[in-house]
């Protein structure tokens, strides 16, 4: 079942194309890791399929729903980790996911269980009546991954939801990718190369607003171009490292 | 209806987690304070009214409602906290109504701070207590008109001085509409009408319609449609800054 879909999607600012006809399906079960550089379109493209920005052009589909022509159907079933996961600093966690679980139109005693569940899950009981300002950058991630989680969602788009973490955060946090995944369909942007690897069943790697590829990470492994033993690496890299710089810089000529 | 009652709440407490909320209530009772017994002799008038209290409101809230105002949107923008509220299943305006009605609470809660000096009144004499609701009816309309234009404003930009400045020019054009020295610029050029137009949307005038003792309906209906314009231009705002 697709839950996600972009068709041709473009997004303009003034003269700038920063996603430039980008069109991919995510199924329910997959992870898909959106790969690219800085300033590739991976945010731009994001917050255009969670209906924070109009698309210029094409359009987003999230569960089945026009995310401009449809925005409140498609963000009742959109989870949505924006860019440094913002959250209200001088509101405490407990409050602010309990008006994020109200807007969000649950019931007291839905929000009660789903609460309950996340607070273990994600491991907030700790920090649950401090001001999200007083927080840990770990913390606060995780105070916007339990805020998308709160309606149990079946779409999640998560922007660097690893970014600012200490290994063993991470490794909690990818953990919990792993888990959720099966039920769901799942879009997490990172630029951490190990990552694509260790959770994500397909990866689509973006630069300079185009689709440079789409395909499950064994496959992306496979364009890595062949090593010259003959050059010694300064910088040790990995074959996904290798890929990666292949693809992207391919797009910028060079 | 109750997103919009959910989001006054998170607003109206948004005011009170900081020590803005307390000094915006000191500066708002000291000023008043100091210009009904100062400068406009309250005592020496020997008149048992608040016109001293209410004939400076325009020029107050000028100032003191962009300052209530400027943060409403311009802060989500720059914390990025918007991006989670725009992709949350509301539509615009129960955001916008939400988030206006909170700095109107506010401004109403500054206003009735002020009840000591009602009561100073009626015991020192015996006032119309119909003109001086009239009055505190009328100075949280316009309160409410000088706050539909900051949060205007406010959803523009993500900078809280810029908005805070753009609210008090636009706040500014509204207060002195009534004046000669605007309509005296105006007319020798363009058609009565518009003469007339301008003079019509004086803050002004209005408000000192009201304050004459007569809560006249067109006063009140000038103040409201304001503000309902302000807060669908608000909405207009938001979606332009999406497709942009």
């Amino acid at each position: 079942m697709v839950l996600v879909e972009t068709r041709a999607l473009v997004k303009r600012f003034g003269a700038f194309t920063a996603v430039d006809g980008i069109s991919f399906k995510v199924e329910r079960g997959e992870v898909v890791g959106f790969l690219g550089p800085n300033g590739a379109g991976k945010s731009t493209a994001m917050r255009v399929i969670a209906g924070f920005l109009e698309p210029t052009e094409g359009s987003a589909y999230v569960a089945g729903h026009d995310s401009q022509l449809d925005p409140v159907g498609a963000r009742q079933s959109l989870g949505y980790l924006p860019e440094g996961a913002p959250a209200y600093p001088d509101m405490t966690v407990g409050a602010f996911l309990e008006f994020v679980a109200a807007m969000r139109g649950l019931s007291k005693p839905t929000t009660r269980e789903r609460l309950g569940e996340l607070i273990e899950r994600i491991d907030l009981a700790e920090v649950w009546g401090r001001r999200i300002e007083a927080l840990s950058k770990g913390y606060k991630r995780r105070v916007g991954i339990a805020q998308a989680l709160v309606h149990d969602p079946d779409v999640l788009i998560l922007d660097e939801p690893t970014d600012g973490l200490d290994p063993n955060q991470k490794h909690e946090m990818r953990e919990l990718i792993r888990t959720l995944a099966p039920n769901k369909a799942i879009v997490v942007s990172t630029h951490i190369l190990e990552e694509v690897e260790a959770i994500c069943t397909r990866a689509i790697i973006i630069a300079r607003g185009k689709l440079m590829a789409d395909a499950t990470p064994a496959e992306i492994l496979a364009r890595a171009p062949p090593r010259d033993p003959a050059i010694q690496q300064l910088v040790r890299t990995t074959p996904l490292e290798d890929a990666f710089r292949h693809i992207t810089l391919e797009s910028a000529g060079s | 209806m109750s997103k919009t009652l959910l989001i006054f709440r998170r607003e109206f407490a948004g005011y009170f987690a900081t020590p803005l909320a307390t000094v915006f209530l000191v500066v708002f009772l000291a000023i008043s304070a100091g210009m009904t017994f100062f400068v406009a002799n309250f005592f020496d008038r020997g008149q048992a009214d608040m016109n001293a209290f209410f004939l400076w409101h325009p020029w107050l809230y000028l100032v003191l409602m962009p300052a209530i105002g400027m943060r409403l949107w311009a802060e989500e923008r720059r914390s990025g906290t918007i991006e989670l509220l725009m992709t949350l299943p509301v539509r615009p305006w129960q955001l916008v109504v939400g988030k206006w009605l909170a700095a109107w609470a506010f401004a109403g809660l500054a206003l009735a701070l002020s009840a000591p000096l009602w009561i100073t009144v009626n015991y020192l004499g015996s006032p119309d207590n119909g003109v001086i609701l009239a009055c505190y009816i009328g100075s949280w309309l316009m309160a409410g008109s000088f706050l539909a234009i900051s949060a205007c404003v406010s959803a523009l930009t993500k900078n809280q001085v810029l908005a805070f400045i753009g609210a008090v020019v636009a706040g500014f054009v509204f207060v002195m509409a009534g004046f000669d020295l605007v309509l005296a610029a105006v007319r020798p050029w363009a058609p009565d009408i518009v003469v007339q137009a301008i003079a019509s949307m004086s803050f002004i005038g209005h408000f000192q319609r009201i304050t004459d003792g007569v809560l006249e309906v067109p006063a009140l209906v000038f103040f409201i449609s304001l503000i309902v314009f302000a807060l669908w231009l608000n909405v207009q705002a938001l979606d332009a800054r999406k497709a942009a």
